[in-house]
């Protein structure tokens, strides 16, 4: 048992990991919040089971909200913005695929590396390993950041982010609060992200590209 | 832990979290903006005075707790808040007569106002890793919302700059709690315990070092971020020039020290395993970074309130370099430095808002001989720059010179740089603080209906710092610096 419920965690963290770099490689709107929809439910998957083998029943909670939330409503809700906005088209990236793709590898090298070393004996091996997992998806989250200039793709890059932090957060036996920081996240993705900001920029610019937005900023002559 | 019903019989400790809540809830529903203002200033009085009492009777641990450290913070925070809400109170009217706000703005400014106190303090005084991370997540995001509030074009980009880098630090600093979690639960077990300062703090020398120092190099990044330091500083600028005044007097002067508590209180918990890296060297590499870096970027500054910004860069990098140095007389004028940094940089945005507001505009070179169109402001900014700069005799004189004549004597070839960071910062401030208040006023000279008050407060209180401490608050201040280690 022990050694079946180590290798589904392994295989859904993972998953997400993996999920995570096809994400850096969608240059269609659509494509990536299909992307990031599966990132969430495969998230949900690998929360569920950690529930499931730490006989957590809270935890449970933290899934439900990456399913509904994150795999459903917010993906639904961004297409929605989208189409609104007429954006979908192809996503503008600073640096091209491959070097982006190099650059996750690499990233993914170096968080394994840091947490496998950092975690000696001290850590029962299935969070270690989960660690690990969580860190790759938290820097590959940050490289989708800078790698992109469209604000949707900001912030399903922050999801993505987000959702290695749960991971690390479920993966760390018995950690307190986590249910609320979930919240506290999935709050502040539906309200500030959706809502406001997307909105007000939308009233402004006709546009969510970051680069028409980064022209001024009371400085030039 | 229940609230009892009589207000005054209010443990201080909740109420400085019960009453910012409270009356954010009744600013969101209040239309008018005269009663509006008052209650917010009312409110940040009240728990000014609540956070005075926390200096007598310090309430037994449980959720949340208070010590030597995070009092010096609440008092500074509840303090700052409150003179920054009299000058709002004056600073919103002209905003509101000039129509840069519409009055259901205003409810909302004054309801975020009341909810980023609520979350400052409750970052400063909760007793568990977690909480103060969400705290100080809300902090942020509570900001943002002021800081895009005029909604034009720049305010936009600066708020959702401000957002990104926010919350990329937000989500560094939440993997280095989990990582504190996985390093503290072999010895205090699973659950709360293993997240609560307390606790930490009495267990840490069985903490597993490895993990510890991965753990510090993600929450120095991720609060760094907060802090404004070097590298991870480009949110700072854009968030202080854009948003409304009153919002950078609170950031300059509360926020970034709110997380600088939060590295400081994860400092001391490496510090107190010997087989961890220091974390002194880090601290001291960003801060000086940041001072040198800071102090070149003043000088070709076209907007006052940017520049202002940077020099904010430059003091916190300052603060964060004195406590990486570590030891009992670096901590002692870090923290001075933290507090009259607070106090100088917050006259100097109310001064700077009101500068702004007669002027109608926040360019520098639009800006001339202040000292004679508006003395009563332009003087006030002249005491301020003064102040800010370093110079004798204000207080951020006797705290810089602490600083460098500490390491001085540790590490010279550090103290140079920082010196040459001060002196370049001092050449650039001087060059604008010449152009801006002296000389022939050009622009509108119309008066400015402003409130000095606050402002002179401050610069009184700096002097007073600078001439003479009181031995009270030296005894205080050194055993806070004992603490730090």
């Amino acid at each position: 048992m022990r050694g079946h419920a180590y290798d589904v965690a392994h295989m859904l963290a993972g998953g997400l990991v993996l999920v995570s770099f096809m994400l850096l490689y969608q240059d269609r709107m659509f494509a990536l919040l299909n992307i990031f929809a599966l990132h969430a439910l495969m998230l949900s998957g690998s929360v569920a089971w950690q529930a499931y083998i730490q006989d957590a029943r809270h935890l449970y909670v933290p899934a439900l909200i990456a399913l509904t939330l994150k795999a459903i409503i917010i993906p639904v809700a961004l297409r929605r913005v989208v189409i609104k906005l007429g954006i979908h088209r192809t996503i503008e990236t600073v640096v091209g695929v491959g070097p982006t793709m190099l650059a996750g590898i690499g990233l993914v090298g170096l968080s394994m590396v840091v947490m496998l070393k950092a975690t000696g004996a001290s850590v029962d091996p299935l969070s270690r390993e989960d660690l690990a997992f969580a860190l790759s998806v938290v820097l590959l989250g940050m490289l989708m950041m800078v790698v992109r200039r469209n604000a949707v793709s900001q912030i399903v890059g922050f999801m993505s982010m987000e959702n290695g932090l749960i991971l690390a957060a479920t993966g760390a036996k018995g950690m307190p609060l986590v249910v609320e920081i979930s919240i506290a996240f999935a709050v502040l993705v539906a309200f500030i992200v959706v809502g406001v900001f997307l909105l007000r920029i939308r009233e402004r610019f006709d546009s969510v590209d970051l680069q028409a937005l980064d022209s001024f900023r009371g400085e030039r002559r | 832990m229940s609230a009892p019903l009589h207000a005054l019989s209010l443990e201080p400790i909740i109420a400085i979290l019960l009453v910012p809540c409270l009356s954010a809830l009744f600013l969101a529903l209040l239309p008018g903006y005269w009663i509006a203002a008052r209650l917010n200033v009312t409110a940040s009085l009240v728990t000014f005075l609540y956070a005075l009492q926390l200096l007598g009777q310090r309430p037994a641990p449980g959720y949340l707790f208070v010590d030597d450290l995070n009092i010096v913070f609440v008092v500074l925070a509840t303090f700052v808040a409150f003179t920054t809400s009299a000058f709002s109170a004056s600073y919103i009217a002209h905003e509101l007569a000039s129509g840069r706000l519409t009055p259901r703005y205003l409810r909302f400014y004054h309801a975020m106002y009341q909810t980023l106190m609520f979350a400052m303090n409750l970052a400063l005084v909760a007793n568990n890793i977690g909480l103060m991370w969400v705290a100080i997540e809300l902090a942020t995001l509570t900001t943002v919302a002021m800081v895009g509030i005029y909604r034009t074009h720049e305010a936009l980009e600066a708020a959702w700059k401000y957002f990104i880098l926010g919350s990329v630090g937000i989500a560094l600093a939440l993997f280095g709690t989990i990582l504190v979690y996985m390093a503290a639960r072999p010895v205090l077990g699973e659950g709360q315990d293993a997240m609560v300062w307390t606790t930490l703090s009495e267990k840490a020398a069985g903490f597993s070092p490895e993990l510890l120092n991965v753990a510090f190099i993600f929450l120095m990044l991720g609060y760094g971020t907060k802090v404004g330091l070097a590298p991870l500083h480009a949110w700072l600028p854009d968030a202080h020039a854009e948003g409304p005044t009153p919002i950078s007097a609170v950031l300059s002067g509360l926020l970034l020290n709110v997380a600088l508590y939060a590295v400081l209180r994860f400092k001391m918990l490496l510090a107190s395993i010997p087989t961890a890296i220091p974390p002194g060297p880090l601290m001291v590499t960003m801060g000086l970074a940041s001072v040198v870096f800071a102090a070149f970027m003043l000088f070709r500054r076209r907007d006052i309130k940017r520049m202002f910004a940077y020099s904010s860069i430059e003091h916190m990098g300052i603060v964060t370099f004195a406590f990486g140095m570590g030891g009992a007389l670096a901590n002692f004028a870090g923290l001075l430095h933290m507090t009259m940094h607070s106090l100088t940089k917050s006259a100097i945005f109310f001064a700077v808002g009101h500068i702004a507001q007669g002027k109608g505009t926040q360019r520098l070179g639009q800006i001339r001989g202040l000292t004679e169109s508006h003395p009563v402001l332009g003087w006030g900014l002249v005491v301020g720059v003064i102040a800010i700069a370093g110079l004798p005799p204000l207080g951020m004189f006797m705290s810089e010179f602490l600083i460098v004549s500490s390491t001085f004597a540790r590490a010279p070839l550090l103290a140079v740089i920082l010196v040459f960071g001060l002196l370049v910062a001092l050449a650039a401030l001087m060059l604008h603080l010449n152009e801006v208040a002296f000389g022939t006023p050009i622009g509108k000279t119309a008066p400015v209906q402003a409130s000095y008050v606050p402002l002179y407060t401050h610069l009184a209180l700096v002097l007073t710092a600078g001439v003479y401490l009181p031995q009270p608050l030296v005894a205080w201040f050194q055993s806070v610096a004992r603490l730090l280690g």
